[in-house]
């Protein structure tokens, strides 16, 4: 075998993103992935005989270019049929449905001036999600550079921010890092409204609705793409999104090498200090490329892969110091039949369980002491309704992400800690589908340690590293590494680590392949 | 892997009114000290006279000068990795560093300009003592992550004695250490002192002929007063010596202070206020071959371009003292630099001083002048006075190297 002209390291989205592009440029890309499925977090399993699911469980920001440019649709993702609505389940039976996926955002549940706020909000934060739009697939330009392109990246945002007109860029300004609590009890009454709208400004993140950073910013991302960031689920489950990126790779030549895991990154001490010229598989075997891709979170990467011995000590010390902790833990639970919530004719849909701002925010404040909360707030979702072959006929799974649970507890997650907090979850479901508990065949709960063993997740961070403000933009994961090259020549990133971040968008992936050709020019 | 929270060495009890420590040799320090003229030395009491500078000066230069310089920072590096970890730290390349050996070294922040300078000690058996001029525990509890190592400060665990100057060999083998004839620079050995157990390295900050002696701080009156007793024999003059006499023989000597003679990269604020080795006169430290070291893809870069501004060392003309004076590359004309710290050497006879100079295309200024200004009678004067650049150290002595050294 020859060697190819790039290693991806992990077969995650991103990674599959990266080399589709790579390859569609004519470069030999091969992946090199340590478990023997592809897809990540993003991968399907079977977590009981018969009952399938993913840790990730919807879409909602994928890139509609990475969609086009990798004919995705071509290779068999179909998003068009389950754009879900979003119901809010409070503790005492109230109820609302969110439905972004149409022309006019609506919400119903409740009286009129909420419903009226709702639609102008959702105009507003559209327009500012359309004016970020671009800047999430380009790369963010280096502190202190003064090259051309970086200089058109920052003048295209300053036009961008400034056609806003002057009362719009203000209030931009204003809302970006505002505690999202704030944004809310500004533009609504009711508590669950503002309860489920901050939602997917917190979920992966170590962030309630008081903490000012990043939350507003993470709507706004998740808000860019069609739908305004409703909750999608593809034709044959998150498994198409995976497998038409797979397809897609292997049409355009990208080799994948499957139960692999690569021990290091091979160096080549070279004058300018090091170099990086392939990879060391565990087996011991070697293989060069001309060019390593980081798939793996940058902790995992720099610390394990590249080692601290190539590595300058203040730029250790920053990829050490990145926040990588998850806070999310994922219940999968196989159903004898579909549940009944109380107050639903139909679970379909994503129900956040939430009473209130207050309800997060407690949670929260248990996690920040290293405890995790008697009442976790979470969302869940019943796959099966969508794609009924995820169980054996006239079963159910139901797929649930918690908040807040904390990687690190007091005491370590002893079995003794996993199994309250999964009796927790019974218990809270219960509420709110009586009978549910009967209905169970097995349940698994994944906690944030747990991915991160199950995923070589560091933290089980499902977005490799906190996105919070510090670490984001050009500071994403660290300067010097912002800009998908690292301070080793020859190895670049493209996880979640880098800008844009995690989800499902592709767009990390897409902005490393475009780095890694502008510095072949 | 911890400072020491308490200072260990010295009185058991620190009165809260002092400001500054004392070290394990205050009570002798104190009871020779005539003028009670004190600095702070990373917190310490440290005498900057004993009796006038003069005396202690030629004390160094002519006899035997002793100083307490147990304030210095010296960390104590173990363990398995301690001589990779050492090895990516500084820019020089010590792997290949002996035990019983002493090298002197650099090292940088990740952009290639300088944190301290310092020296190793390689204690044997995979032991170092890393000496520096400022505080770095941090930096070192830092540059350890991902390696095996245990790093314990020991500023206040060990006490050192600088004994220096052309008789310091006579002394010490008069004290009983029968050692020393082989004792090349930079070299150590283990002896004892009437009975103590001390640790000797050919090693100073004054360009002379001279040793530190390394011992626990219990033992810290013992063996000053085993030197000081050859004094009261009358067999040789032996004299405490403190800062001011340091400074005068160390800029002689042609030594940098971090600090003084340039700002460290950790306290430099302004842009363009760090130092690179290579803008230093230490492009010797850097050892560009070693695999891999902090720095070493900025200093790389710097290396290939010209340099653009040096600390060198300046000899200036005449008898009034350059101190802080601007430097101009003729007289009247533009501005290119300052003096750092100078001082009038009594040897030599002549201003001698570190400054900061832009090279023009890596090349030095064809003239450097100095503008003075000084007083005469209250009333403030300004002259012009033409510098020299001086490659080697303004002071060497071929005694400072010779082994054995001259016995008196």
């Amino acid at each position: 075998m020859t060697d190819p002209d790039v290693i991806i390291i992990g077969a995650g989205h991103n990674a599959m993103v990266c080399a589709g592009y790579l390859a569609q440029k004519g470069r030999s890309v091969l992946i090199i992935e340590q478990s023997n499925h592809c897809g990540g977090l993003a991968s399907t399993r079977e977590f009981f005989p018969g009952f399938k699911a993913s840790v990730a469980h919807t879409i909602q920001n994928f890139s509609s270019k990475v969609i086009d440019d990798l004919s995705l649709t071509k290779h068999g993702l179909d998003l068009s049929q389950y754009p879900l609505q979003t119901i809010g389940l409070s503790r005492d039976g109230e109820c609302i449905r969110l439905d972004s996926s149409k022309d006019q955002p609506r919400v119903s549940g409740l009286d009129g001036k909420d419903e009226e706020a709702y639609a102008g909000y959702m105009a507003r934060m559209q327009t500012f999600a359309d004016m970020l739009k671009p800047f999430w697939l380009k790369t963010i330009p280096r502190i202190g550079s003064a090259n051309l392109q970086d200089m058109t990246t920052f003048l295209a945002l300053a036009v961008k921010l400034r056609l806003l007109g002057k009362d719009e860029m203000g209030e931009f300004m204003r809302i970006a890092t505002l505690p999202i609590r704030d944004l809310m009890d500004e533009n609504f009454e009711s508590d669950l409204l503002k309860a489920v709208l901050s939602w997917d400004g917190l979920l992966g993140s170590k962030m309630a609705p008081r903490s000012p950073n990043a939350t507003v910013l993470s709507v706004l991302y998740k808000m860019a793409e069609k739908d305004a960031g409703a909750p999608k689920i593809p034709v044959s489950g998150i498994d198409g999104l995976v497998t038409a990126l797979y397809k897609s790779a292997r049409s355009s030549g990208v080799e994948f090498k499957l139960g692999q895991p690569v021990s290091r990154v091979l160096m080549d001490a070279g004058d300018h200090g090091v170099k990086a010229v392939g990879v060391v598989l565990a087996d011991g075997d070697v293989i060069h490329a001309r060019k390593i891709v980081s798939g793996v979170d940058p902790k995992q990467t720099f610390i394990d892969l590249v080692g601290v011995e190539n590595l300058e000590i203040g730029f250790t010390n920053r990829i050490n110091r990145l926040r990588c902790d998850g806070y999310v833990a994922k219940l999968h639970l196989a159903l004898d039949s579909l549940p009944v919530f109380a107050g639903l004719d139909s679970p379909l849909g994503r129900l956040i369980l939430v009473s209130n701002m207050d309800s997060i925010e407690f949670a929260y404040d248990d996690a920040k002491y290293g405890e995790f909360s008697d009442r976790p707030v979470m969302e869940l979702i019943l796959p099966t309704l969508c794609n009924p072959d995820m169980a054996p006929e006239g079963k159910h799974i139901l797929s649930g992400h918690v908040m807040y649970i904390p990687h690190q507890i007091k005491g370590g997650w002893t079995e003794e800690a996993h199994d309250r907090l999964y009796q927790n979850l019974i218990e809270l479901l219960e509420h709110y589908a009586p009978g549910i508990r009967e209905q169970i065949i097995f349940g698994e709960l994944l906690t944030p340690k747990d991915l991160e063993h199950q995923y070589n997740l560091t933290g089980g961070h499902w977005h490799h590293a906190e996105m919070a403000i510090d670490q984001m933009f050009m500071m994403r994961p660290t300067y010097e590494a912002a800009q998908y090259s690292t301070p080793i020549s020859g190895l670049f990133l493209c996880g979640a680590g880098c800008h844009p971040g995690g989800g499902l968008s592709g767009a990390p992936g897409h902005n490393a392949a475009i780095e890694i050709l502008r510095t072949e020019q | 892997m911890m400072r020491s929270s308490s200072i260990k060495a010295g009185p058991d009890h620190v009165d809260f009114k002092e400001v500054l420590a004392p070290t394990p040799f205050q009570d002798r320090v104190d009871s020779y000290s005539l003028t009670q003229d004190w600095a702070s030395w990373n917190g310490y009491k440290t005498a900057k006279t004993y009796d006038t500078l003069a005396s202690e000066y030629f004390a160094i230069r002519s006899t035997c000068g002793v100083m307490d310089l147990t304030p210095m920072e010296k960390y104590r590096v173990g363990g398995p990795d301690a001589l990779h970890f050492l090895n990516r730290l500084v820019t020089r390349d010590i792997s290949g560093l002996q035990p019983n050996r002493v090298t002197y070294v650099v090292w940088c922040n990740d952009e290639g300009k300088v944190l301290d300078d310092g020296t190793i000690f390689s204690l044997g058996g995979g032991e170092y003592r890393l000496c520096s001029q400022h505080h770095q525990l941090d930096w070192l509890l830092i540059s350890s992550l991902g390696f095996d190592v245990t790093i314990e400060e020991e500023t206040h665990s060990i006490a050192a004695l600088a004994v220096q100057g052309p008789t310091s060999y006579s002394v010490l083998s008069a004290a009983g250490i029968q050692e020393l004839n082989g004792l090349k620079p930079f070299g150590m050995i283990n002896a004892r002192v009437n009975g103590i157990e001390c640790m000797v390295s050919r090693t100073g900050f004054t360009g002379d002929l001279g040793y530190e002696i390394w011992i626990d701080p219990s033992n810290a009156s013992a063996i000053w007063d085993a030197i000081f007793a050859l004094k009261e024999q009358g067999l040789f003059d032996i004299r405490p010596t403190g800062l001011g006499a340091l400074e005068m023989v160390r800029i002689e000597a042609g030594f940098i202070l971090p600090g003084d003679d340039f700002n460290t990269a950790e306290t430099a604020i302004r842009a363009d206020h760090d130092r690179s080795p290579y803008e230093l006169g230490l492009g010797w430290l850097v050892n560009l071959q070693k695999c891999y070291f902090t720095g070493k893809r900025a200093l790389f870069a710097e290396f290939a371009r010209p340099i653009r501004r040096k600390l060198v060392r300046l000899s200036i003309e005449g008898n009034k003292p350059p101190k802080d004076a601007f430097l101009y590359d003729r007289k009247g004309g533009g501005r290119i630099g300052t003096i750092k710290s100078c001082v009038w050497s009594p040897i030599l006879k002549t201003n001698v001083s570190m400054a900061d100079i832009e090279y023009d295309k890596g090349a030095p200024p064809k003239q450097i002048w100095a503008e003075i200004y000084y007083q005469k009678e209250l009333e403030w004067r300004a002259t012009w006075a033409q510098c020299r650049l001086s490659i080697k150290p303004f002071w060497v002595h071929q005694r400072s190297s010779a082994t054995p050294p001259q016995k008196y």
